[in-house]
């Protein structure tokens, strides 16, 4: 175990990175720094999918010089996921932040907390 | 090719395009529409139940024009048509039950948005117990938890939206594990399609290779989905998004999103990771441990709340605690026991709640227990009702709760190291569910002298009262009934290995 670390660096990477945007997503107060917490979450799996999607010194699964050979090519469908889990995560941040924004109208902060205190102290 | 099998991917159509017709169509019309398109679907689901018990046979329908592993599929067996009958039963009698709230608390440019959000709820659930493809389930995990999200915002103040954020982020955080979780299995196996992951681990295990990996991706899979259906301790966003929602989203969300991530969470343990791997991982005591956990702390919570809405939503976690505990058990019987109680628990909690908004309707909208005090008088039908919910949740025998107590304890007495655990920790949470039931339906009994609330008779109300009697009868069927619906529950798992 571990003796992969150094050759597989960017999915070190990627999962330094999914830790630090699940803490921030989990413990960060401010409603905006949870959003990009959530981001940085969900690009560093892409980065990951990505990354394990890709062999080096193959290329797009697109036909050109007549080389139908399978060696030749990547397997396309990790790409297609990325795309997917993109469009899946831009919608959810949308609706977080226009929760956010709400939120904000009504209690002028974007402390999740003081909200939580406010709203127990008004008792409804 | 026969027609019925059709019927999986015209519900979840149906279900999901039913939703912008109807934001579209005037008030009376949408509600009508909406209704029929549920019902509709729901018949379909019981003509494939039907043909699928006659045939026992399961099958698979290909999605578009690509084979096995490469296209998109999806699959049913019994226990799939069976949910999706159920859930469906559910929805329509919850959004029924909660209409005439709804239109009360929600503004009126919103009332026919939320058709909108039932739709897509519906075939979002429906897709989650047919889909056979991973990667298909996660995007609708996401839509699901978009749609519970706008479900518990509809009606608008300060304390809803602040439950929904708190709802998102503990949401997020279950589905980004999920995410990474089918992104790893996809890496070590190859495969987004549930029966082709399940022989490549089954070849791996054989082969020793990648056992972290594995083990890795189960634990991410397991907690993610423990984490979306608000396993103690991940519940503290329940209370208040159940409690303060309107009385239909607080029905549909407690009786059945957490049922769509349970039914996930056995089709993955059972069609891709496997029976016995996902025994041996050492995951299911976590399970199992959480379970119990949940079944103690939820009740205590409910003991101590003084507000039957916030009572009733702790409730939940009591009973998400015994679903949990009945899959981590690790026996077939185990999980026998956990899907009859997921069907229990769906038909009990949304009567309680529905009888609930009753209750309080007719003490001037107060939810805390003093004015409560002879309500069932004030609303006859709510409090019958209430009180049958309340019955079947302790496990009174002719109640569908009693059967699901039974069903637990018979699988516990069978398994060898956790026998004692399970049974010590289901009596003491019977009799926690005592304290605060009982305590409640004596107080809504208690008749008050020179009563200043309105009386309401079940006339002035006949919708909310049909659709409360649907539900008693529900109930009782599933207590009285419970031998065929377990054979199918035991036919249905059969199907899945």
């Amino acid at each position: 175990m571990g003796s992969n670390l150094s050759v597989n660096y960017i999915e070190v990477i990627a999962m330094i990175l999914f830790v630090t945007g699940f803490a921030n997503l989990l413990l960060q107060k401010n409603l905006i720094k949870k959003i990009i917490g959530f981001n940085i979450m969900d690009s560093s799996i892409y980065l990951f999918l990505a990354v394990k999607g890709y062999i080096t010194g193959r290329t797009v699964p697109i036909v050109v010089d007549g080389v139908t050979s399978v060696e030749a090519y990547i397997n396309p469908i990790p790409a297609g996921l990325v795309l997917t889990g993109i469009v899946v995560s831009v919608s959810v941040s949308a609706l977080m932040l226009s929760l956010t924004i709400r939120l904000y109208r009504r209690y002028r902060t974007l402390n999740l907390d003081e909200i939580s205190t406010r709203l127990k102290r008004e008792g409804m | 090719m026969d027609m019925v099998r059709n019927i999986p991917f015209f519900s979840i159509m149906l279900a999901m395009f039913s939703g912008p017709v109807c934001s579209v169509l005037p008030g009376r019309i949408a509600r009508a529409v909406n209704a029929a398109v549920i019902t509709l679907i729901m018949g379909m689901s019981a003509v494939l139940l039907h043909v699928l018990n006659i045939r026992g046979e399961s099958f698979v329908y290909m999605m578009g024009h690509f084979p096995a592993p490469w296209g998109n599929e999806i699959r049913a067996g019994v226990l799939e048509a069976g949910m999706a009958m159920f859930f469906c039963m559910v929805m329509l009698l919850s959004v029924l039950g909660g209409i005439k709230k709804l239109f009360d608390e929600v503004v009126e440019s919103k009332h026919n948005l939320y058709y909108v959000l039932v739709g897509l709820m519906l075939s979002s659930l429906l897709a989650l117990v047919y889909t056979n493809d991973l990667f298909t389930a996660y995007v609708f995990v996401e839509i699901n938890t978009i749609s519970a999200c706008g479900l518990i915002m509809i009606r608008e103040n300060g304390r809803t939206i602040e439950a929904a954020v708190r709802y998102m982020v503990m949401s997020l955080i279950g589905s980004a594990m999920i995410l990474l979780g089918i992104c790893m299995l996809y890496d070590i196996t190859g495969h987004l399609l549930m029966s082709n992951i399940r022989e490549s681990v089954i070849e791996m295990t054989s082969g020793g290779a990648y056992p972290e990996p594995l083990l890795f991706t189960i634990a991410l899979m397991s907690v993610g989905l423990a984490i979306k259906c608000a396993l103690f301790p991940f519940h503290a966003w329940l209370p208040d998004a159940y409690g303060y929602s309107t009385v239909s989203s607080a029905a549909i969300l407690s009786s059945l999103v957490s049922k769509g991530y349970i039914f996930l969470l056995i089709k993955i343990i059972y069609r891709i990771i496997g029976f016995n791997i996902y025994g041996d991982s050492g995951v299911i005591d976590v399970l199992f441990i959480f379970g119990l956990a949940g079944m103690i702390f939820g009740s205590v919570s409910a003991i101590r709340e003084n507000d039957i809405r916030r009572m009733i939503a702790y409730s939940s976690v009591a009973q998400i605690g015994y679903i949990f505990m009945g899959i981590g058990m690790g026996t077939q019987f185990g999980m026998v026991a956990a899907i009859f109680h997921m069907l229990s628990h769906a038909s009990t909690k949304s009567l309680l709640f529905i009888s609930a908004i009753g209750l309080t309707d007719v003490s001037d909208g107060s939810r805390k227990f003093e004015p409560l005090t002879g309500s069932a008088y004030r609303n006859r039908v709510a409090g019958v009702a209430f009180a049958v919910g309340a019955l079947s949740m302790v496990g009174v025998p002719l109640f569908s709760g009693f059967v699901s107590k039974l069903l637990f304890a018979e699988a516990a007495v069978s398994l060898t190291g956790r026998m004692l655990p399970a049974l010590i920790v289901l009596g003491i949470s019977t009799i926690l569910n005592a304290i605060y039931f009982m305590k409640t339906v004596i107080r809504i009994y208690t008749p008050v002298e020179n009563d200043r609330y309105p009386v309401v008779s079940m006339k002035e109300v006949p919708l909310y009262s049909v659709v409360l009697v649907a539900f008693i009868v529900l109930n009782v069927l599933l207590g009285v009934m419970s031998d065929p619906i377990v054979e199918l529950i035991r036919k249905g798992l059969d199907m899945f290995s």
